[in-house]
């Protein structure tokens, strides 16, 4: 067993108390052991990412337990190229809230940040259904107060409805996932893949309704359209160094959505046909227009930036919405893509904000130093996240496209597509040009009227506050210039999500093992007994009640 | 048996919808721990209900067990649910100190409006089942 396929969720774990409780009065050791932990984590992704190029699905059994009974790990192409992404973005981000200050203006940054990425690393890892709940929790948790981080009334407010409507979301996912274990009997995921295609039609019923709670469950945090109305308000107002981190957050419930539609359910199961797709499309085609209308009507550049999320997150739901293979590596492609380039806006737009006169308000004030520096900047990352060409959100909307275009409504989604680029240029466009150029001819107001201490003037950006804006921007770049080897392995990523076999033989072992369990227990209709049955064999007690034996 | 589990999931479930679509963080903060209450009875129920039966199999296949896994996954679901619900219950209270009222929308005007309206607020006990239809 390959033991370092756990460490990305061990290793936060244990950093994460040690910073929490051994070095709280230390900053400096705080934030050395975070960067420190964060590029061993980013070391440890590419190691794995590596190891699943030969195509293999690596399972870690927890405990030594077999598997759909104990708790695996799966490790497959798909979690490893999220696991790099993760730790990637994990450190630029680090980078950026140490340079700003930003990890100083409330307690824990570093522990919660740490917590932060085991939970989602977990998410990632987990082959387990509850498992995932779980870590959904644990990066929840550490997200609530890493979004509440320095504190402040309208940041606090936000706080409070992004944590009732996630509290909320939990709720609907342990309902769902009861549904589920009541139907299938199981949650570990390979083998709920396996059982969802045993099920008689007529049971389908449950299972739709497991399977639609679900997909609102992971909606609410890929911030697709019912429920995408926590997003703005929660980036615009979290620290910007978070909002940057959470930019993988939505990405994690498009994972869930990809994991549980992809390799769970699919189109082959009794009653779940294309219940995905016919839902997931629609709400993605109205995300991406609400995104797209809300760039046009953000007031504050951080609203802007959490709208243009919305729209990413649209054009990302709509190639996965497909469920097609190509389609779906197209999508992986944008969502590295998206990530990325939603985290350079926000470290970027944290850099400007903060040396404005009247902070994020789209409205003219002085220009601040280096205006010419942050106008390029802000121009590549409009650009990155527009999706104009020379950088790879170009190439990604492009193959989405591409992968649309042979399916029904493809009219729609591309109509919706570009049109919604266009109002993002547009809106982007609109923003640069007040915050940087007519800015650039109006003298920095001094005004001490209305009772404000004077404030010393704005200091240029150092080199290393940059440096990870300047990072998110080169990886783009990397995207663009390597599209080819990059596309090849997402490619083969979705190759390895749509041959089902290769995930559940790995987790479950042998199949014929696996059959003749199933047998044994298929009058029970439920999992864990076949294995019971198997072990409890020097039990003494034989008086059994032989009352009530309804487990059907 | 069947019916008393059933509506007492429908019950907490239909109580806490209600609570958690009002506007003060009080009654929200209720409303979600009813709903928690009600998916911790309903994933206690989804191994099926047995009576008297211990979360043991015996070694006779016939003989009646009750399923533990659900009970595992109940605990799990309480322990984390009772976390959360602390960590909403401090978050909530600390947007009220700052901001004076503890709307869950909380927006300026909404403010001003609740201020002219009201009293202004004096302490959290004055939060849960007011009138919410000011604004």
């Amino acid at each position: 067993m390959n033991h370092w396929m756990i460490a990305p969720v061990v290793l936060p774990a244990l950093v994460a108390p040690l910073i929490a409780y051994l070095m709280r009065y230390d900053q400096v050791l705080a934030r050395v052991t975070s960067v420190v932990a964060t590029l061993a984590l980013l070391v440890i992704s590419i190691g794995l990412a590596v190891q699943t190029t030969d195509g293999q699905v690596r399972v870690y059994h927890l405990g030594n337990w077999d598997a759909p009974f104990g708790i695996v790990l799966v490790l497959d192409r798909l979690s490893a190229l999220l696991l790099v992404v993760t730790s990637a973005l994990a450190l630029l981000t680090l980078v950026h809230a140490i340079a700003t200050d930003w990890d100083r203006a409330g307690r824990h940054f570093h522990a919660l940040f740490q917590f932060q990425l085991m939970g989602i690393s977990g998410a990632f890892l987990t082959g387990d259904a509850f498992n995932l709940f779980v870590f959904f929790e644990v990066l929840l948790i550490a997200s609530y107060g890493l979004m509440i981080h320095g504190g402040g009334r309208a940041r606090l407010r936000a706080g409070v409805r992004y944590v009732v409507m996630n509290l909320a979301g939990s709720t609907l996912f342990l309902f769902a996932l009861g549904t589920l274990y009541a139907v299938a009997g199981t949650l570990n995921m390979a083998d709920l893949a396996v059982k969802v295609r045993e099920m008689p039609l007529e049971e389908a019923a449950l299972l739709r309704v497991a399977a639609i709670l679900l997909m609102v469950v992971f909606s609410i945090k890929a911030a697709l359209f019912p429920v995408q109305f926590w997003l703005p308000g929660t980036y615009a107002n979290a620290p910007a160094p978070v909002a940057a981190l959470f930019a993988i957050m939505t990405k994690v419930g498009a994972y869930a959505l990809i994991r549980m539609y992809i390799t769970v359910f699919g189109p082959d199961v009794p009653g779940i046909d294309s219940l995905a797709s016919d839902w997931l499309m629609p709400a993605a085609v109205i995300t991406l227009a609400l995104g797209a209308v809300g760039v046009m009507g953000a007031r504050r550049l951080m609203t802007l930036v959490s709208f243009a999320v919305i729209v990413s997150m649209g054009t990302l739901m709509l190639g996965v919405s497909a469920f097609t293979p190509v389609a779906t590596s197209a999508s992986l492609y944008y969502l590295v893509h998206s990530t990325f380039a939603a985290a350079a806006l926000f470290m970027l737009c944290d850099l400007v904000v903060t040396r404005r006169s009247n902070g994020d308000a789209l409205f003219l004030s002085g220009a601040t130093p280096q205006n010419g520096l942050f106008a390029a900047l802000f121009f590549a990352g409009a650009i990155a996240i527009a999706g104009l060409p020379p950088l790879s959100g170009f190439l990604g909307k492009l193959m989405i496209l591409q992968a649309l275009f042979d399916r029904p409504w493809a009219w729609l989604t591309w109509a919706v597509i570009l049109i919604g680029s266009l109002l993002t240029i547009i809106g982007f466009s609109r923003a640069g040009s007040l915050i940087f150029w007519k800015s650039a001819t109006v003298p920095a107001p001094e005004e001490p009227a209305e009772g404000a201490p004077v404030t010393e003037p704005p200091t240029p950006a150092s080199a290393m506050a940059l440096a990870p804006t300047f990072g998110a921007l080169a990886l783009l770049a990397a995207m663009t210039v390597l599209a080819g080897p990059m596309m090849r392995y997402t490619d083969a990523t979705a190759q390895q999500l749509f041959e089902r076999e290769g995930y559940v033989g790995a987790v479950l072992g042998p199949r014929e093992m696996h059959k003749t369990l199933h047998h044994d227990d298929a009058e029970h209709g439920e999992g864990s007994p076949g294995k019971a049955e198997l072990d409890a064999s020097g039990h003494g007690d034989a008086t059994g009640h032989q009352d009530q034996g309804d487990h059907e | 048996m069947e019916i008393v589990i059933s509506s007492a999931i429908g019950i907490l479930t239909a109580g806490g919808v209600y609570l958690i679509l009002r506007l003060r963080s009080f009654s929200v903060i209720l409303g979600l721990s009813l709903l928690s209450y009600a998916v911790n009875l309903f994933l206690f129920s989804t191994g099926r209900l047995t009576v008297n039966a211990p979360p043991i199999l015996s070694p006779y296949g016939d003989a009646s067990y009750t399923d533990p896994l659900p009970q595992a996954l109940v605990l799990t679901a309480i322990v984390i649910s009772f976390g959360m619900t602390a960590v909403l219950v401090m978050i909530s209270l600390g947007a009220y100190l700052e901001s004076g009222h503890d709307r869950v929308d909380g927006e300026e005007p909404l403010k001003d409006a609740l201020d002219a309206a009201d009293e202004p607020p004096a302490g959290p006990e004055t939060s849960g089942g007011r009138k919410e239809n000011i604004a």
